[in-house]
């Protein structure tokens, strides 16, 4: 039975169980950096799961391919551009800035501040009106009270 | 015969929504009093006809009916009763057709309550509702029959996904639909509305309690959903930012702006064009997300272009529903008269920065969501959008959000004074930020920035959400200041949800460990301050599958506080491999370990996980949705039904 399932595990790739290898760092720094670039890198065969995440072959290699690099010293910065460069940006769950992502990542603020500029002009448009001048019969009738009032305290 | 039977009941379905559409909109524009007369029994038809045929669907499951191709892809003999029935909804077409019937419930339900209303006022809403279950069940027939028969008839049926033979998935879409299809109400009441041409304060009050209704079950759906993914998926996340999540994210997120922009024009009759416009929005993104979901859009765009017949109908039927809403409403809102004034600092005003972060954080997961998709079909690159990038725009959209909640309730409608305010809730400054820094330094690491600001923000958040209860409490009137309308009480439960559900993401996201061993029978793994004991493997035999179970005991200063035993199943029907993993769950925390791959000898790889505070994460999705219910039963709503004898409609054509 149990080698059944392992040999089946090995044939199918399925979204159904994560990639639990045992791996030896000589630090938990470095630990801690291979979590956090498996995390940020897609798994490609895969519908939407990050090496991490995912069971298949190809990420396991690919995960492999990390640990080898982390470990011959290599750089966060160049493992991932080795990895773009043979698979293009879709490896990344981080898509680079760049002309085709302007709006990807500018959209969202641009709008905060669309919204912004909404809000100054709806707020405007909807101050309180200030209550309206008084005429000349009410002014007099205004200073007449206010007389009568003072008199009434001398 | 059953199966005959379901699909005539669903021809039948559709032959009503036709009539439930045609004659009460026809009867409310030519006065018709007859036709008008058709809605109510219409919509009940429509609702038992679905009723029926969906029946006739679960009982070919529970039958083991092989001969319809449906149950024969997508169940088994020897799958359990219960996933049996879970079956009917677990693929597309069953799927669909539990979409129509409820939105046929809904349906019924706003025939049945509804009395207040305007004969035609109804006659419209029900109307609509039926427009949109023509174009649903339209859907169904031409393009995903469930019920179509399959020659020769197989002995036994391919089973159900490993996946989805699981309670938390079992009962999600059901729960995640009515939230979905529930935004179809408000949508209604709001198309009803604009063709009646005036958008007067009646018609908020009539569209609060069944838009939070809807709300509610959308919260609770998606907290079931993340659940499930948190246990079953085997990795521990609970959110992944996948777009089958986003379609149901952002719906919620419209949805929860529409709530809070509705009680503006409910309290003060502003805001009217703009809160149906919110509703359209809900709702079309709901149709949205069925979208992306059914399509086959995300597997692929090119899956998509290759098979395009339910996305393209899904697709058409979206941009009839919202061409048709934004030309409607372009003809109708600029006549709608809204004279409300507020001063900057207000309730509305409040209410107005509430709407367009939410609309903004909508708008963002739809980028997110749809870009990839439109630059592969553009031939422009393929990228991916993932947790990083949702991460660092959503974050400094929604944290004002955060800092308002509490805040919103306790200032003034019309016009308040910031410094009054800022006198009743100052102590709190000084309040959440210690509570923060004791609890980070008990029980995490204290100087951790990120964490200490989510604490903050969670207590404040928490502090000023509960406030109100405080002041009314201290106040002359004692217990009897607690006296509240139940909307009061939904509010502060829903905002104080989100504090807890705050403190869930900000701890767990950041205290989580989790360590991958190598572990052979009678070895033991330290991790947080836990020894798990690994007793080794036995074989398990469930219904329809395999299982190598584990055994882990776990100690915490000598003292053994659980018994794990996660399993690696192996389905024979659809030969998948499923890591099934076992948790002790905790308000504190929750143990959690996956096993892995057998190694050599008896020893196996584990991943095992101690992951502080994740549960909060859920409760306060569940109180959210309590508060979204606990508002919804307010009794203004039932006498405000009872006492409305100014209906919004018959005055407005004329």
């Amino acid at each position: 039975m149990k080698w059944g399932i392992a040999l089946l595990a090995l044939i199918l790739t399925l979204p159904t169980s994560a990639g639990i290898e045992v791996r030896q760092f000589p630090n938990p720094e470095l630990e801690a950096r291979y979590q956090h670039l498996i995390e940020q890198l897609r798994c490609l065969v895969c519908q939407n799961q990050s090496l991490a995440d995912s069971n298949a072959d190809l990420a396991e290699d690919l995960r492999d391919e990390v640990y080898t690099m982390l470990l011959a010293g290599k750089r966060d910065a160049e493992i991932v551009d080795f990895l773009v460069q043979r698979y293009g940006d879709f490896v990344l769950y981080k898509p680079p800035v760049k002309k085709t992502t302007w709006l990807l990542w500018f959209g969202p603020f641009a709008a905060l501040g669309l919204g912004g500029i909404l809000l100054w002009r709806i707020g405007r448009k909807r101050r309180p009106e200030p209550p309206p001048p008084l005429s000349d019969a009410e002014r007099r009738r205004l200073e007449k009270l206010l007389q009568d009032h003072g008199s009434d305290d001398a | 015969m059953t199966a005959e039977l379901g699909q005539l009941a669903l021809i039948f379905a559709l032959l009503m929504a036709v009539v439930q559409a045609f004659f009460p909109l026809a009867g409310a524009a030519l006065r018709l009093p007859a036709w008008v007369a058709v809605a109510r029994p219409a919509a009940r038809a429509q609702a038992l006809f679905l009723a029926v045929s969906f029946y006739c669907l679960v009982q070919s499951f529970v039958v083991n009916d092989f001969s319809v191709r449906y149950v024969a892809e997508h169940s088994n003999s020897a799958l359990p009763l219960f996933y049996r029935i879970a079956a009917a909804w677990g693929a597309h077409e069953g799927s669909v057709l539990l979409w129509a019937l409820i939105l046929g419930l809904w349906t019924a339900a706003v025939s049945l309550f509804n009395r207040g209303l305007s004969e035609i006022f109804t006659a419209r809403v029900l109307g609509i509702l039926g427009l949109v279950s023509v174009g649903i069940l339209a859907f169904i027939l031409f393009t995903s029959n469930p019920f179509e028969r399959l020659l020769p008839v197989p002995p036994d049926g391919n089973d159900l996904n490993p996946l989805l033979q699981d309670f938390g998935l079992a009962v999600h879409p059901p729960m995640l639909y009515m939230g979905y299809v529930g935004m179809a109400v408000p949508f209604a009441f709001a198309i009803a509305a604009l063709m009646s041409g005036t958008l007067d304060i009646a018609w908020a009050r009539w569209s609060r309690p069944w838009t939070l209704v809807a709300w509610s079950f959308l919260t609770l759906g998606i907290t079931l959903g993340s659940w499930w993914a948190y246990y079953e998926l085997g990795w521990g996340g609970w959110w992944f930012w996948d777009p089958v999540e986003n379609a149901s994210f952002m719906p919620w997120l419209m949805a929860t702006a529409l709530i809070h922009s509705l009680t503006v024009t409910e309290k003060r009759g502003a805001f009217k064009a703009w809160t149906v416009l919110l509703a359209i929005f809900a709702f079309s993104l709901s149709l949205l997300g069925m979208f992306l979901v059914r399509s086959g859009v995300l597997v692929s765009v090119h899956a998509f272009a290759n098979d395009p017949e339910r996305g393209l109908f899904i697709l058409v039927f979206l941009g009839l529903v919202i061409g048709a809403s934004l030309l409607l409403y372009a003809l109708r809102a600029p006549a709608v008269r809204d004279h409300a004034r507020f001063h900057w600092f207000s309730r509305e005003a409040l209410l107005l920065v509430n709407n367009v972060l939410l609309v903004v954080a909508a708008a963002s997961v739809l980028l997110g969501t749809l870009y990839p998709l439109v630059l592969d079909a553009l031939g422009l690159g393929k990228i991916s959008v993932g947790p990083p990038y949702f991460g660092s725009v959503f974050a400094p959209v929604t944290a004002p959000l955060f800092l308002l909640a509490g805040i919103g309730p306790l200032v003034a409608w019309r016009r308040d004074d910031p410094a009054r305010l800022w006198r009743q809730v100052r102590w709190l400054v000084p309040v959440s930020l210690t509570a923060a820094v004791v609890v980070a330094a008990l029980w995490f690491r204290i100087g951790d920035l990120v964490t200490l600001a989510f604490l903050a923000t969670a207590f404040w958040l928490g502090a000023t959400a509960l406030l109100p209860w405080w002041q009314r409490l201290r106040r002359r009137e004692g217990w009897r200041g607690l006296r509240q309308p139940a909307g009061f009480y939904g509010m502060t439960l829903a905002h104080f949800g989100l504090a807890v559900f705050l403190v869930g993401v900000g701890v767990s996201n950041h205290y989580s460990i989790e360590r991958t061993v190598r572990l052979a029978p009678g070895d033991s793994a330290e991790l947080g301050g836990y020894r798990f004991l690994f007793q080794g493997v036995r074989e398990f035999d469930g219904p329809n599958y395999g299982a190598d179970e584990g055994t882990f005991e776990v100690y915490r200063d000598g003292e053994r506080v659980a018994v794990l035993r996660p399993q690696k199943r192996f389905y024979r029907v659809q030969r998948n491999v499923m890591t099934e993993a076992a948790i002790d769950p905790g308000l504190r925390r929750d143990l959690y370990v996956a096993l892995g791959e057998p190694l050599e000898g008896d020893a196996w790889s584990v991943r095992l996980y101690v992951k502080p505070a994740v549960r909060w994460i859920w409760l306060g999705g569940l109180l959210m949705m309590a508060g979204g219910l606990l508002a919804a039963a307010d009794r203004r709503y039932r006498t405000a039904r009872a006492t409305a004898a100014a209906p919004a409609s018959v005055n407005a054509t004329a």
